[in-house]
């Protein structure tokens, strides 16, 4: 089912959302970020029907519901504390919303469900035993279990512990693609959004900041908050002409001509390749440097490295590292593509 | 040394307060013999005031479950204006003294006042009638009820309410489906307080209703009228079916689970 969202507004006490513009097409996956606080979880329940609405509409398949009661919107919610029913067993949580649902012709077999989540071996037992992948697999199953035409997940990962993760995003993936349903994930983590979901959107203070395909919201933010939400480290306030851009005396060649003449790019660290000489390549820009400082993260090094006075950061594999054996005050070389630099 | 001292004056101080408690009734059980609480109990004067005592404060405590849940619900549930002096109000019965309660009730129900009036006229007889009792133990007891009742409204969390909504319950079905059997325990300990407290009133009852004698009433008249050892198996009796009730309604009320709060968040 597609959901058309129109101008919605919010009010919460002292919190708003306001303009809400949004449509996700039937069998979407659709992941929502930004920070903690910018009304994700609020969004999520004005679609439910949980929060009085202000002005704007919700549309499923055309279908006005802003007005309907959450129960009789066929869109299920999945928390990320998993919200499980403590007085009932597994099966009777699963089984739930099926008493409430008279006119609905079909619904996915529980079995089915229950097999492909893995719970069989459960379903007698009570929430309060169950570990947090076991629960939130039971919230999954629940949710599901209704056919519901929408599934929304608030933070469905988040509070498992990594190796649980894994286990239940895959879960999410082959649920998504059996049930046919659309789904809408609220989610910190970009790992998640860009192995499920095919559209994203920013969210930030109560607004839509950016609504796009997952490709565009990483690789192309349109403002400087996306930029810096997803993880654009070098962000630099320039100065354009044609297709070089100056800052902190240096010059650098991007890949399109600006619209103004001042403006800010980003550079995702990833796009960023240090060496030890200048690349002889089709790299458009190279520069000479020095390291100024090394953070490891286990698996990559973040490091940050001087162009005159503008102050990059690179992230380097840590096979990378041992390779290049950076220290900090020597000199290097940096370089990256011109099509690498996004403006904003 | 000095946290030594403390630690034994915070000891010493817990004892005395719970002696100041137990001394007074032990002695009082004690006090009787076996003959004469047996003579006691078998005096129909007796039973048949512990039996009007346990009726009428069962029946106010089972109108208060009634009356009340959905109050509590809404006090437990929804933020409005006026919400706090909501509040105050329920809370009255337990500040205003009960002379005055009795009072204030027989103002209302007595044949000073249209109602009072039209009710006489239908034969109906709250002064001096069971139906008064249970309207007094009714106005003591239900701030009991709805404080506890409250607490175990709000001690489900909204979530699970949510999640029955998004599953396509309504809001009805939600409540006797999620919320009412999370909150039972509170519930069922708001009866149980409230029915202690209804059979414990003495003096707002005494005021619409001398006669039929409550427990209280009976003890309070064989103390006026023969002296303390004619009032302590009354009293010892009264007692003991009351903590019989209480145990067995807890453990009706233990065959229920008891939850945690169910977010684990």
């Amino acid at each position: 089912m597609s959901i058309r969202i129109d101008n919605l507004a919010v009010d919460l006490g002292s919190f708003h959302l306001r303009d809400i513009n949004l449509t996700l097409e039937s069998g979407d996956f659709f992941a929502l970020m930004g920070p903690t606080g910018a009304g994700k979880s609020v969004l999520l329940e004005a679609l439910v029907g949980l929060v009085p609405i202000v002005g704007g509409d919700i549309f499923i398949n055309d279908r006005k519901i802003t007005n309907l009661a959450p129960e009789k919107r066929g869109i299920s919610i999945v928390y990320q504390d998993y919200a499980l029913f403590p007085h009932l067993t597994v099966l009777d949580n699963i089984r739930y919303g099926l008493r409430f649902q008279p006119h609905k012709r079909s619904f996915a077999p529980i079995d089915e469900l229950v097999e492909r989540l893995n719970l069989n071996h459960l379903l007698q037992r009570y929430p309060e035993t169950l570990s947090g992948g076991e629960q939130q697999r039971v919230a999954l199953a629940r949710a599901l279990a209704v056919s519901p035409d929408i599934l929304l997940l608030d933070e469905p990962l988040s509070a498992l512990d990594p190796n649980f993760r894994q286990d239940l995003r895959a879960h999410l993936k082959t649920l998504h693609q059996a049930s046919g349903a659309t789904f809408m994930m609220v989610t910190h983590d970009f790992s998640e959004a860009l192995s499920l979901a095919q559209r994203a959107a920013v969210m930030n203070r109560g607004v839509l900041e950016q609504v796009g395909s997952i490709e565009e919201i990483f690789c192309r933010p349109t403002s400087t908050m996306v930029a810096d939400f997803v993880g654009m480290k070098n962000l630099f306030k320039v100065e354009f002409s044609g297709v070089t851009a100056r800052a902190g005396g240096v010059e650098i060649k991007v890949g399109r001509e600006a619209d103004g003449t001042h403006g800010y790019i980003a550079i995702r660290p990833e796009d960023l390749i240090l060496s030890k000489e200048p690349l002889v390549s089709s790299l458009q820009n190279s520069f000479a440097g020095k390291v100024i400082a090394i953070r490891s993260h286990g698996f990559f090094y973040e490091i940050d490295f001087a162009v005159n006075s503008l102050i990059f950061t690179a992230v380097i594999t840590s096979h990378a590292f041992f390779d290049l054996e950076p220290v900090v005050d020597t000199g290097f070389f940096l370089s990256f593509k011109a099509t690498a630099v996004h403006l904003l | 040394m000095r946290k030594e001292a403390f630690l034994w004056m915070v000891m010493g101080s817990s004892v005395l307060v719970l002696a100041f408690i137990t001394v007074p009734l032990l002695r009082m059980i004690s006090a009787p013999s076996l003959a004469s609480l047996w003579e006691t109990i078998r005096d129909p004067e007796v039973y048949g005031s512990i039996w009007l005592s346990l009726y009428t404060g069962i029946s106010a405590a089972f109108i208060c479950f009634v009356f009340g849940t959905p109050l509590a619900y809404l006090l437990a549930r929804s933020e409005f204006r006026g919400k706090k002096l909501v509040e105050a109000i329920v809370d009255l019965p337990i500040v205003i003294p009960h002379p005055v309660v009795g009072i204030a009730l027989l103002g209302l129900v007595g044949k000073n006042f249209w109602l009072g009036r039209v009710m006489q006229e239908l034969g109906w007889r709250i002064v001096g009638s069971p139906a008064g009792i249970i309207m007094v133990m009714t106005f003591v007891g239900l701030p009991f009820y709805l404080q506890a009742a409250k607490e175990g409204f709000a001690s489900v969390p909204p979530r699970l309410e949510h999640v029955s909504r998004s599953l396509g319950a309504s809001m009805f079905a939600t409540f006797i489906n999620v919320t009412f059997p999370l909150a039972w325990r509170s519930i069922l300990s708001g009866i149980i307080m409230c029915c202690a407290r209804a059979i414990s009133e003495f003096g707002a009852v005494v005021i619409i209703a001398y006669h039929p004698m409550i427990a209280p009433v009976l003890m309070f008249e064989r103390f006026q009228s023969f002296g303390l050892r004619y009032s302590q198996p009354v009293a010892v009796w009264l007692i003991v079916v009351c903590l019989l009730l209480f145990l067995s309604l807890r453990l009706v009320g233990s065959g229920a689970k008891k939850f945690k709060n169910g977010s684990q968040a």
